[in-house]
């Protein structure tokens, strides 16, 4: 995040002189410590600008990071670090044990386990959310009768606050009181144990998650898709193209900017996607809908005391696997010749 | 899925907020004046249901009539929140803390542990110690200190709608076989289910293990003991009310349903504590408040048995109204208190002298319960003790389906305790 934030602004701070001053530095042998001198003297306002960002990102996701990291390689928890209860002030004492937490979770079936239903989720989620999302896309930007009012009522599930529409669909899902059960049991069906069979409460929580997702999709999609320009259709159109080749042919390519982007922070949200599964199922029934952040959460808030050191670790191996996704996605894309 | 991250931020940051309002202004009283009164801001943290609270708040307010300089901030916090809540706030430096939080008989050892509790030996809250009845003060226990003052104290028993018993011709059951045979005749004279196991709480698998002659550990020789043969005899036993239908179960929203399905009359018994009286006789079925029977909790193999539960109050470390909150912490387990909640919620005193009270003795529910609670089973007081129930609970709506085997569930409960538990356990 740090990284993305800052580099716009590089060179905007140095639009004048970053080409001329790198040669400069280079060729005539000036002493860096002087470079910087001069780019500060020159370019002071926009550092200026710049610093408020750099502080508070550096505060609000910076520090933590550092400090998580940093605990995923001691054995803190709540009963040895350090803190102070009104006039008793108790010292830390956890230790640093070096990797010993991730050779733990890698050793254990439990984080495997996590892994592979974590990842089905996400893709299931993610591509069903695309394709849903895709498909609506395509239909609304046609010209209809009552255009507006399907667009803004599809939208609808995004204006409300997640926790509410999970809440809901947990009324919803409830297997003695729920409507759902309700409805079928009006149709002579059997009731379904949506949450509290663990195959039905996976297929549960990716329908919720679904169901908050599209909207997005619709969005960002429905904004590319206006932005392909009707010409193309028109030619294809005239040289014969049928509407599937026109979809396949111009549709498709000229979303690839908005649709790479969209599947890339899709993927990433979902699979750490804390809210539905938390307030949906506790991870339940059993562990059978727990993905790795629930877990995590498990470790550093549920048990007793609370093992901020394991959490930790559980956190720097959720983002390392979030990093070397979103390194392998970037570079298959940019095979394809797409630069991002 | 943008708007989740914003949605999760809003909770943590209203949650954020709330604490803080609720304990704004906690501390900032004094500490006893000169004339050795008491004045300044007792901030409450109650976790009593909803059914409860009304009388709850009524009864932290009257410390106000004692102590007129004092003012009495009375939070209610849902159970389930309260202890992440509570250590969220005391952790972080303590603004936001409560004064005085009605703690789960389990959490005491935890925050005892953590040194987020006052010690509470030879303070007026704890004043008249041999008056509590022994097992309650064991609960309050941790390292040779008292960390908290009992205020309630209950155990499972066994709830069942009188009516529904006669129609089926059957006598409450006194283990699980004949548990299962009620089942069978009441499903066919009324229709109806026999009885509603919870399957999203590991409290309610106390009584099977425990009916087997079991323990999840042994606290003595430092082994954990749940993957024996009794605590897979647990597993099993329960499973088989649910795959033989004489129980109903659900892996979500068990205590709702649980409650709707006794409330509406479509279930004939449930397995519930003192807490769950008031709330049971609001429904359409004990419309006559005496169609509702208590009776032990069925026996195992081995012979009958429900886990000690029960609330204490604990004293925050960091009050910065220490005095105050002690004698609100003593007013709260009074006996008058005490009686009140009786009278009106049939909650079970932790004073012997309470009990001699008319109006408590002659509740025909404290009568049960006070015997029950007396058999009661005691549970580790550890630090770790709330936490053993997390492993349960993640195996125990599969076993009551039939999607892991009794024996797979013990092990791997028993594998995690291993996990939890530090030191030289076995």
């Amino acid at each position: 995040m740090a990284v993305d934030t800052s580099r716009p602004l590089d060179p905007a701070a140095g639009a004048k002189g970053a080409r001329g001053r790198g040669g400069r530095v280079h060729k005539d042998g000036t002493p860096p410590p002087r470079g910087i001198r001069n780019a500060l003297a020159r370019h002071w306002y926009a550092w200026a600008m710049v610093a408020p960002v750099v502080v508070v990102i550096g505060l609000i996701i910076g520090y933590p990071l550092v400090r998580g990291l940093y605990l995923s390689l001691t054995d803190a928890n709540e009963a040895n670090v350090e803190r102070t209860i009104g006039i008793n002030h108790i010292p830390a004492t956890y230790k640093t044990v070096g990797l010993d937490n991730f050779k733990a979770i890698l050793e254990d079936q439990v984080f495997w386990d996590r892994l592979g239903w974590t990842v089905t989720w996400t893709v299931c989620c993610v591509a069903l959310t695309f394709s849903i999302g895709l498909g609506l896309a395509v239909l609304l930007n046609r010209r209809f009768a009552g255009r507006t009012l399907y667009r803004s009522l599809l939208i609808l599930p995004w204006a409300v606050p997640a926790f509410v529409s999970v809440f809901a669909w947990r009324l919803l899902y409830n297997e003695k009181n729920g409507i759902l059960n309700k409805v079928l049991d009006g149709g002579g069906i059997d009731a379904v144990p949506w949450l509290n069979d663990p195959t039905m409460a996976k297929a549960s929580v990716i329908a919720v998650n679904i169901w908050l997702g599209v909207p997005f999709m619709l969005v960002a999609l429905l904004g590319g898709l206006q932005s392909i320009p009707g010409e193309l259709y028109e030619a294809a159109e005239m040289d014969g193209a049928s509407p599937w080749q026109r979809f396949r042919h111009i549709t498709l390519p000229g979303l690839r900017s908005v649709s790479s982007t969209v599947i890339l922070l899709s993927t990433i949200w979902t699979f750490n996607m804390f809210p539905v599964i938390f307030l949906l199922t506790r991870g339940g029934p059993g562990d059978a809908t727990e993905i790795l952040v629930t877990y995590a959460y498990r470790l550093s808030f549920v048990n007793s005391p609370r093992d901020f050191a394991g959490a930790s670790a559980w956190g720097v191996l959720i983002l390392l696997i979030l990093m070397l996704f979103a390194v392998v996605y970037r570079r298959s894309l940019r095979k394809q010749g797409e630069v991002w | 899925m943008r708007r989740g991250i914003a949605a999760t931020a809003l909770v943590a940051a209203m949650a954020l907020a709330a604490t803080a309002c609720g304990g704004d202004d906690g501390g900032s009283g004094g500490d006893k004046k000169s004339g050795g009164k008491l004045s300044g801001t007792v901030t409450y943290w109650d976790t009593s249901n909803e059914a409860e609270k009304g009388t709850y708040k009524e009864l932290a307010l009257g410390f106000a009539k004692k102590h007129p300089d004092v003012k009495v901030n009375y939070v209610n916090v849902p159970f389930g929140e309260a202890l992440a809540k509570f250590k969220n706030a005391a952790g972080s430096g303590g603004s936001g803390a409560p004064d005085v939080l009605r703690t789960e008989v389990a959490w005491t050892q935890d925050l005892a542990n953590i040194g987020y509790l006052a010690p509470l030996d030879g303070t007026p809250a704890l004043a008249n110690q041999s008056d509590y009845l022994p097992k309650a003060l064991a609960g309050a226990k941790f390292k040779g200190k008292t960390y908290a003052v009992p205020q309630v104290i209950d155990t499972l028993g066994l709830f069942y709608n009188k009516k529904m018993l006669k129609e089926a011709g059957v006598q409450p059951p006194k283990d699980w076989t004949e548990l299962k045979a009620a089942a069978k005749k009441i499903k066919e004279k009324t229709g109806k289910t026999g009885l509603y196991l919870r399957g999203d709480d590991a409290y309610w698998y106390l009584p099977f293990i425990y009916g087997e002659g079991g323990d999840l550990l042994d606290t003595g020789a430092k082994q954990v003991t749940i993957d024996d043969e009794p605590g897979v005899k647990a597993f099993a036993a329960a499973r088989d009310l649910v795959t033989s239908k004489a129980a109903e179960t659900d892996a979500t929203d068990g205590w709702d349903n649980m409650q709707n399905a006794i409330k509406n009359g479509d279930v004939a018994m449930t397995i519930n504590g003192p807490w769950a009286i008031e709330d049971t006789l609001a429904g359409k079925a004990f419309k006559d408040k005496s169609n509702l029977g208590v009776v032990p909790v069925p026996a195992g193999s081995k012979g009958q048995g429900a886990p000690q539960g029960g609330q204490n109050l604990t004293v925050y470390a960091g009050s910065k109204n220490l005095d105050a909150s002690y004698a609100f912490a003593q007013y709260m387990s009074s006996p008058e208190v005490q009686a009140k909640t009786t009278e009106k919620l049939s909650l079970l005193p932790t004073r012997t002298s309470v009990y001699s009270n008319k109006s408590v003795a002659a509740n025909p529910n404290v009568k049960f319960f006070k015997a029950a609670v007396d058999k009661a089973v005691e549970r580790p007081w550890i630090p770790e003790g709330n936490s053993l129930f997390q492993a349960i609970l993640v195996q125990f709506p599969n076993v009551l389906t039939g999607k892991t085997s009794p024996e797979k569930a013990a092990k791997s409960a028993g594998d995690a305790y291993r996990k939890l538990l530090k030191g030289d356990w076995k």
